[in-house]
């Protein structure tokens, strides 16, 4: 039981939305560790006093995985906060990650009843606040088991779909193994989100709850080059595969200059960072070119993550080149006002379309052209037009491409039974996640292209639910 | 796992070892690699699986100590585990039934060759292979060579054993002998295979080159081991390592590969030993 007493519900309107304390931008720049500090449970209980606790509630909707948001609110308003994380993971076995990198905005926050007049409440916040709580407490709540039913599963990938698809699994009582071909589990939550927005003790916590379930996880285990797909089934003994690769493929730009020292692709400039740590190099043996003036190409989440990063990394001067405007800007928007508080120079309507360099082969510089919107195209989007005659340079001496990333062909080239999309993204029952290969389901990245977290998460759970199925009907011996 | 079963001192700073990985072992064709990593903090470094055994599960690595991860992995002792090692990766050599292949490895490169030329011989070529070192101490392999090719050249830049001279002024005489040459296999620096590749252009002679670009992660997830062939950006790890030696545009290559001869300097200079003592 929690010490903390109840609080009354607020009248709706009469209480402003709590701040979340953070850093100080100018100092953030230059360290890694997290923006902002959380909730206090004081604070959380007042956000969670402004929700209307709504009959219907329209919250639950807008998550992915459907969380019973009104419950776990009211029992944070209650002070029994553990009440509120075991109402949480029910539906999310990872509730620290997605109360950090949700686009709440436009989920769950979105369509709450409180937002309509005023500030929506805080979801995410409190949600992310329930699992903090519950972790600094020191001991993390194991839901009992279902009994073994001799079924095994083997599940690729060690992101949020196939971290999910394990633990739901498990819970129902099979036996499952995750193969991870890096040598960290958690995907993108651990080589590409930064530390400064995901903290990867966080990760590994989260990871951990899914191993104390049961779940077994072997690393450098690159299936479709150690193991195949099919061996997995006929020779290693497994009755269904999850196939949770993620969008691990980086685009380039194409243009000249692409291969010049110092242009990374975002994937490779923030795996350098995070997985590799070469934040602490030379103590840690992976380096990375510590620009002074770094370029980012793009407009998303990675390329905020990208130029965050480098800032941290000891740039003077980062920009951020995005060929539309601010309203087009794909990353969230907190993301991006955080990014402009610590300094990030966001160029907009530019278009780079030459990377410069010396005779050493190192990058001087990124030749840009104006851009004007124009009409809209396919995607509702105005296109922007380049404005002749436009050219100028902005000098850098590392450019991070972040413009966007497709399905790595490593396994899928492997295994000619897995029906593709022109993308190369792997075909799946969007209800179910099977795949054209009997006893194969996917989900999350590979399936729909880079997306978030929660959709993962929410593949995930729902191919659990339909292998779990699958499995119970399968004769086995 | 990983298991150093055997460790063996070929030239100076060269290592052999025979690492236990039974599942690398039986899946392996001749021209692929693995990415390890010797420590936490360590780097994830390529190295060509010069052997493998599938029954008894081990797989053979040959290195050069250059740098800071070489040095700490030729550290290790037999019975020292590798922390992570993982393979196969990148595409098998392509081998097929041609006549004359002749197989070049120059210095190091001899380790990556050895298998290709071993799987060119089972398919029924004729192989000759071409091997060249500095000096005589550095030569490696030569009686697995020998017993992988038909016929064994052996060449040293400064004539200390066979034939003084280089590997391609080697294979320019082979040419002029007018051996029918199908194909040419050539590993080893750069500038050997990009030398390699001009002497067979004129002829066109197809040539095949393993390019050691630097590389991250090993499964085309990053790109940071890109090179320009034909004109086009390829990534080395998933649609290499090999490529024709013709189109490749190694200047671009030798250019990548000195992105961080500054931070390589730094980190040799403080030698992992200092760790000690500090949290980790
Ligand atoms: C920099 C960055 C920032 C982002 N920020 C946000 C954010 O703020 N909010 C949000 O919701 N989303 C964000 N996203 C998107 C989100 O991270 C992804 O949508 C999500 O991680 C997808 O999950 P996944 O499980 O499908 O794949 P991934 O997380 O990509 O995991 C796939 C895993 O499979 C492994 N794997 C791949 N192939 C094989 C193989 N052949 N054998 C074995 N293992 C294999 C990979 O190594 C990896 O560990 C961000 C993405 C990036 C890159
Ligand atoms: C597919 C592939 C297969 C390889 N197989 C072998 C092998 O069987 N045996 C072997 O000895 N080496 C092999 N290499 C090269 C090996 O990976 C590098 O020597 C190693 O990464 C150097 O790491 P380091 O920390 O010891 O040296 P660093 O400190 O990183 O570098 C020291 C010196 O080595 C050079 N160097 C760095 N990386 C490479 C590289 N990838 N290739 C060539 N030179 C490099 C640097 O320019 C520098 O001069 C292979 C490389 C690739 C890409
Ligand atoms: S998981 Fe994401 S969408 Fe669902 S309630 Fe939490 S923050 Fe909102
Ligand atoms: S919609 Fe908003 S106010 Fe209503 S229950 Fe959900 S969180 Fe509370
Ligand atoms: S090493 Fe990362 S893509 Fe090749």
């Amino acid at each position: 039981m929690s010490q903390y007493a109840p609080i009354p519900k607020a009248r709706p309107g009469k209480v402003d939305r709590v701040p979340m304390p953070e850093q100080d931008p100018i100092e953030r720049g230059r360290n890694f560790l997290e923006v902002p500090f959380g909730y206090s449970p004081e604070m959380a209980q007042v956000e969670a006093s402004r929700c209307l606790e709504c009959k219907d509630p329209t919250c639950i909707k807008g998550c992915p995985v459907g969380i019973d948001i009104r419950g776990f609110v009211v029992k944070i308003r209650e002070g029994d906060f553990q009440g509120a994380v075991d109402i949480i993971k029910h539906d999310n076995a990872l509730p620290a990650v997605c109360g950090r990198v949700c686009p709440q905005e436009t989920q769950c926050e979105e369509v709450c009843v409180v937002g309509r007049k005023h500030t929506p409440v805080a979801i995410g916040r409190l949600e992310r606040f329930a699992a903090d709580w519950e972790r600094d407490q020191g001991v993390v709540a194991i839901p009992k088991l279902a009994h073994s039913t001799g079924r095994r599963v083997a599940v690729v990938g060690s992101g949020p779909a196939g971290l999910t698809v394990a633990g739901e699994l498990a819970l129902r009582g099979h036996s499952v193994t995750i193969f991870e071909a890096l040598h960290k589990p958690g995907g993108v939550l651990m080589y590409g989100i930064p530390e400064f927005r995901l903290p990867k003790d966080i990760v590994e916590a989260e990871v951990d709850y899914v191993r104390k379930l049961g779940v077994e996880i072997i690393y450098n285990a690159v299936i479709g080059k150690m193991i195949t797909v099919q061996e997995l089934l006929e020779e290693e003994g497994f009755h269904a595969v999850f196939l949770g690769l993620g969008a691990g493929l980086p685009y380039f730009m194409n243009i000249p200059g692409e291969n010049l020292n110092g242009v990374y692709s975002a994937n490779e400039y923030l795996t350098r960072v995070n997985l590799m740590k070469a934040y602490d190099f030379p103590r840690a043996d992976t380096p990375v070119r510590p620009g002074q003036k770094v370029a980012v190409f793009g407009g998303g989440n990675v390329a905020m993550d990208a130029a965050r990063t480098a800032l941290r990394m000891g740039a003077a001067e980062v920009s951020v080149i995005y060929r539309r405007s601010m309203e087009e800007m794909p990353a969230r928007r907190e993301e991006i006002h955080h990014a402009e508080e610590e300094g990030i120079n966001m160029r907009l309507l530019c278009n780079p379309v030459n990377i410069l360099g010396d005779e050493q082969g190192n990058v001087t510089g990124v030749t840009c052209l104006r851009m004007e919107l124009g009409e809209p195209d396919a995607s509702g989007r105005r296109r922007p037009v380049p404005v002749e005659g436009s050219e100028f340079v902005v000098e850098s001496d590392t450019v991070v491409v972040a413009i966007g990333n497709g399905a790595n062909p490593l396994l899928t080239e492997a295994t000619p039974e897995l029906k593709l999309n022109k993308w190369g993204n792997i075909v799946a029952d969007d209800a179910t996640g099977r795949t054209s290969m009997p006893g194969v389901y996917a989900g999350g990245d590979i399936v729909i292209g880079a997306a978030t977290v929660i959709l993962a998460m929410g593949a995930g759970k729902q191919a659990a639910l339909a292998m779990h199925e699958e499995l119970m009907a399968k004769e086995i011996n | 796992m990983n298991t150093i079963l055997r460790k063996t001192i070929l030239a100076p700073g060269v290592k052999d070892f025979l690492v236990d990985a039974p599942r690398i072992a039986r899946k392996r064709k001749a021209g692929q690699f693995i990415m390890l990593r010797v420590r936490q903090e360590g780097e994830r470094i390529p190295l060509t699986i010069a052997d493998a055994d599938p029954e008894a599960g081990w797989i053979r690595l040959i290195f050069q100590e250059v740098g800071r991860s070489t040095v700490e992995l030729g550290r290790l002792e037999e019975g020292d585990s590798i922390l992570d090692l993982a393979g196969p990766l990148g595409r098998p050599t392509h081998i097929e039934e041609r006549g004359t292949v002749v197989c070049v490895g120059g210095g190091i490169g001899t380790a990556p060759v050895h298998p290709i030329a071993k799987a060119n011989k089972e398919m029924g070529n004729r192989v000759i292979s071409i091997i060249g070192a500095r000096s005589a101490d550095l030569l490696i392999m030569e009686e697995e060579m020998a017993k992988a090719s038909d016929r064994l050249l052996v060449c040293t830049d400064d004539g200390s054993k066979g034939i003084k001279g280089f590997v391609t002024q080697v294979l320019q005489q082979l040419m002029d002998e007018g051996e029918p040459i199908k194909e040419v296999v050539a590993i080893g620096p750069v500038v050997m295979m990009r030398a390699v590749s001009e002497v067979t252009r004129a002829s066109g002679i197809p040539t095949v080159v393993s390019l050691n670009a630097t590389m991250v992660d090993g499964t085309g997830m990053c790109g940071g081991c890109r090179v320009t062939v034909d004109g086009r950006s390829r990534f080395v790890c998933v649609d290499g390592p090999e490529f024709n030696g013709h189109a490749v545009d190694f200047g671009e290559l030798l250019q990548r590969q000195r992105a961080y001869t500054e931070q390589e300097r730094q980190a040799m200079a403080q030698d992992h030993v200092c760790h000690i003592g500090r949290d980790q």
